[in-house]
């Protein structure tokens, strides 16, 4: 028995902030004070406050210290685990309260976060069985095995409401109901670990952090469907979460709990994993199954289903990783614990990546139905610098945003489509006053257009002329005839394209234009960009006032822009500057000021 | 987007192809497995140049015009060598909202090449990457293996000095 537990983010934000020299200055110091039989260091998955990392708690006291540096270690060994004194200027400041310590559940990052895809992330030691064994870890699949026929597994998952986590929210028990009577030799269950959208993290963090939970609740949905076989196709861009679901995968492999006759009952199931290359349409169903075939991950046409025909030919179920991680806990806890949570259609809780202008940026769970104020405000910090929230965007390339006067909307799957956005895999990019709408919709299209993979021609060409408009407009030199033909082609693409990215690349344009439609008008009537974003739109002028008449821009200045006589105000030709802004980093007055 | 093919040619040591070969005998029974033989094989040759997109072709048993496609179409798969350090630019949303473009648009003055070409003394290569996840740390870089968060262009100069330039 150890007296003290040390938890250590080992997750992808706080091992790129250095956690694992952390970890080992820890143990180090830890047994230079002989406490190694006292004190054990975990390294767990994420906890999800990514902006504050390196993350560590130290239990029993549930202390929470935030941003720790190496050289913190040898004062937290010896004044906290040797001798108790708390390191107060450590603890990330929400969890001070007088003088003593807050738990962490109290915060207001966690205090709104209802954990159950979660529940394990920043809790055990994911490279570890045991852990999660003791963690109620394996019950389900015990109980789907012994107590319940596939049909019943396959109702309770129905009756719990689920819908897919990865964008499309199809309810999840439908689709095994679909799979489970097509007759095959062979069936498949395949999860869809190949998350694409910038900005999100919210399955790589349960690959991290909860790697059995996978295999658990890919076993599960094995015995629904009679399929024996699985693949995890993950990006390879995730090398810490695939190598923990490999020794997870072995470590169950060895204990009997994948492979032939799992519990004695006679049930086979087996996982292999796959890895991805870096292609975003990927995250498109029957592109995974063509990529995990070894081929150019090109979409099929559907029909015929992966339901009827998927992976090889042959039936085939495909969630992601969140609503897979969403299983074991509904199996246990039983479909109505689920469904209590959440709005009418859409049940349970939704990981969200909280990333851009936000305060706290990292990773979040929440009750379906938590309204976009409530995920900003208080669980996100708010927005840094005393800016003003501008809107949010969801769903990354494939999504929209959400303006500021509806920051009151409950989020969930209808409420998103209903106002044009929707819940994609749970990217939550907050955009404050300094960011141009327009210039986001550009940077998504310039997403879609190197991801396209160019099998149909709306897509591989419409996203492209999309591009070149919007780069028209943010150069200028658009009229509001473009800002028409943007929104007509947007409607063909989506109605014309093969696959979901095609179908959906157009949102982001749609999205802002519906919102903020003023501001492409700006940029083409006035030929400015309100937010100071777009280059070719603003100019730099020399406020007369101010300026001493130095000369000191005029000789700077590469092009001879600048004009003026010594002593009395300068002026910038804005038609022969190239707006490279050294006139501004010379000035000594601040004379200069970009408009 | 049209992928970069370098032109330098292709120096493959025997231990490499030894390696390259050991990877083929465990996988080939299985043909679907190509893309992580291809996975392999850039982790052994830092790039993928057709005479080894060859040696696959033969090895797992499908025609190399299959494997050319392959590698074409996934970003990861890279047709011209990595420089000694590879500088990859996080261009995700995040990182991209809090000014990355600046940041590769600063490497790329100071290194005088182009996203996805490697210097001609082969020290350094650019390359721009999707978000790699350390969202709480934009706008970040990495160098090799090294993570460098929180940037500004001022920064850039010091963190190639480190690398030696």
């Amino acid at each position: 028995m150890y007296r003290s537990h040390v938890l250590v983010c080992g997750g992808t934000g706080c091992t790129s902030s250095n956690s694992q020299a952390i970890i080992e200055a820890l143990e180090k110091e830890i047994a230079a004070n002989d406490l190694t039989k006292e004190v054990q260091v975990v390294r767990t998955g994420c906890f999800g406050l990514c902006a504050l990392g390196p993350i560590m708690i130290v239990y029993p006291e549930g202390c929470f210290y935030s941003c720790v540096k190496v050289e913190d270690i040898p004062e937290i060994v010896s004044e906290h685990l040797l001798k108790g004194r708390i390191v107060t200027r450590l603890l990330y400041d929400e969890t001070v309260e007088g003088d003593g310590v807050k738990a962490l559940n109290e915060t207001d990052f966690y205090k709104k976060q209802v954990r159950v895809a979660l529940r394990n992330c920043g809790v055990i030691n994911p490279e570890s069985m045991d852990e999660y064994i003791a963690n109620d870890g394996y019950q389900a699949l015990a109980k789907c095995l012994t107590e319940y026929t596939p049909e019943q597994v396959i109702q309770i998952v129905t009756d719990s409401g689920l819908r897919g986590r990865g964008g499309g929210g199809f309810p999840t028990g439908r689709k095994w109901a679909l799979t489970a009577p097509n007759k095959a030799d062979q069936k498949y269950v395949v999860c869809n670990a190949d998350e694409g959208d910038p900005g999100a993290f919210m399955d790589r963090s349960v690959l991290e952090g909860d790697p059995h939970c996978l295999i658990e609740a890919m076993a599960i949905a094995g015995y629904a469907i009679g399929a024996t076989k699985g693949y995890v196709y993950v990006r390879a861009e995730y090398p810490i979460a695939v190598r923990r679901l490999q020794i997870a995968i072995d470590a169950a492999r060895e204990a009997g709990l994948l492979g032939k006759d799992i519990f004695g009952t006679g049930f086979e199931f087996d996982l292999e994993i796959r890895l991805g290359a870096g292609a975003f349409v990927c995250g498109e169903e029957t592109a995974l199954m063509t990529s995990i075939e070894g081929n150019r991950g090109e979409p099929r046409p559907r029909p015929p289903y992966p339901a009827v025909k998927g992976l090889y030919g042959k039936p085939t179920v495909e969630n992601n990783v969140e609503t897979f991680a969403n299983i074991p806990q509904i199996i246990l806890r039983g479909a109505d614990w689920f469904a209590s949570m959440g709005t009418e259609k859409s049940k349970g809780t939704k990981v969200f990546a909280l990333g851009g202008k936000i305060k706290h940026t990292g990773l979040v769970e929440i009750p379906m139905g938590t309204t976009l104020r409530e995920i900003i405000e208080e669980i996100g910090g708010g927005i840094p610098n005393g800016k003003k929230f501008k809107a949010a965007q969801t769903g990354g390339p494939s999504g929209g945003c959400i303006p500021a006067d509806l920051i009151d909307t409950p989020v969930d799957y209808d409420n998103l489509i209903a106002i044009g956005c929707m819940m994609g895999s749970g990217g939550l990019i907050v955009m404050d006053e300094d960011t141009c709408m327009v210039d986001m919709a550009k940077f998504f299209l310039e997403f879609t257009v190197d991801e396209s993979c160019g099998k149909c021609t709306p897509c591989r060409v419409g996203t492209k002329r999309l591009l070149e408009k919007l780069e028209k407009i943010t150069e200028g030199k658009g009229t509001l005839q473009d800002i028409d033909e943007l929104e007509q082609l947007c409607y063909y693409i989506k109605e014309n394209s093969l696959c979901g990215l095609g179908q959906t690349a157009p949102n982001p344009v749609l999205s802002t234009l519906r919102f903020f439609r003023d501001e492409y008008i700006a940029h083409v009537v006035d030929k400015k960009c309100p937010a100071g974003v777009c280059k070719s739109l603003m100019h730099y002028e020399i406020i007369a006032d101010k300026c001493k008449g130095c000369t000191a821009c005029a000789r700077k200045c590469p092009v001879g822009a600048i004009s003026g006589a010594v002593k009395e105000p300068h002026v910038i030709d804005t038609e022969k500057c190239i707006k490279c802004g050294v006139c501004m980093e010379t000035c000594k007055f601040g004379a200069i000021v970009k408009q | 987007m049209q992928k970069k093919i370098s032109k330098l040619p292709f120096k493959g040591t025997p231990e490499q192809a030894a390696a390259l070969q050991k990877v083929i005998d465990a996988n080939k029974h299985d043909s679907s497995r190509l893309m992580g033989v291809m996975h392999e094989a850039q982790n052994i040759y830092g790039y993928l140049p057709i005479e080894v997109q060859q040696v696959i072709a033969d090895g797992m048993g499908v025609p190399l015009e299959k494997v050319y496609g392959v590698a074409t179409f996934y970003a990861q798969f890279s047709l011209s060598p990595k420089g000694e350090y590879n500088i990859s630019v996080c261009l995700g949303t995040a990182c991209y909202v809090k000014g990355s473009g600046d940041l590769m648009d600063k490497l790329k003055e100071l290194l005088g090449i182009d996203a996805e070409e490697c210097t001609a003394d082969g020290r350094f290569s650019l390359t721009a990457c999707r978000c790699i996840g350390a969202c709480g740390l934009a706008p970040v870089l990495t160098v090799n293996d090294d993570v460098y968060g929180r940037l500004t262009t001022d920064d850039i100069p010091g963190i190639l000095a480190k690398y030696g330039k």
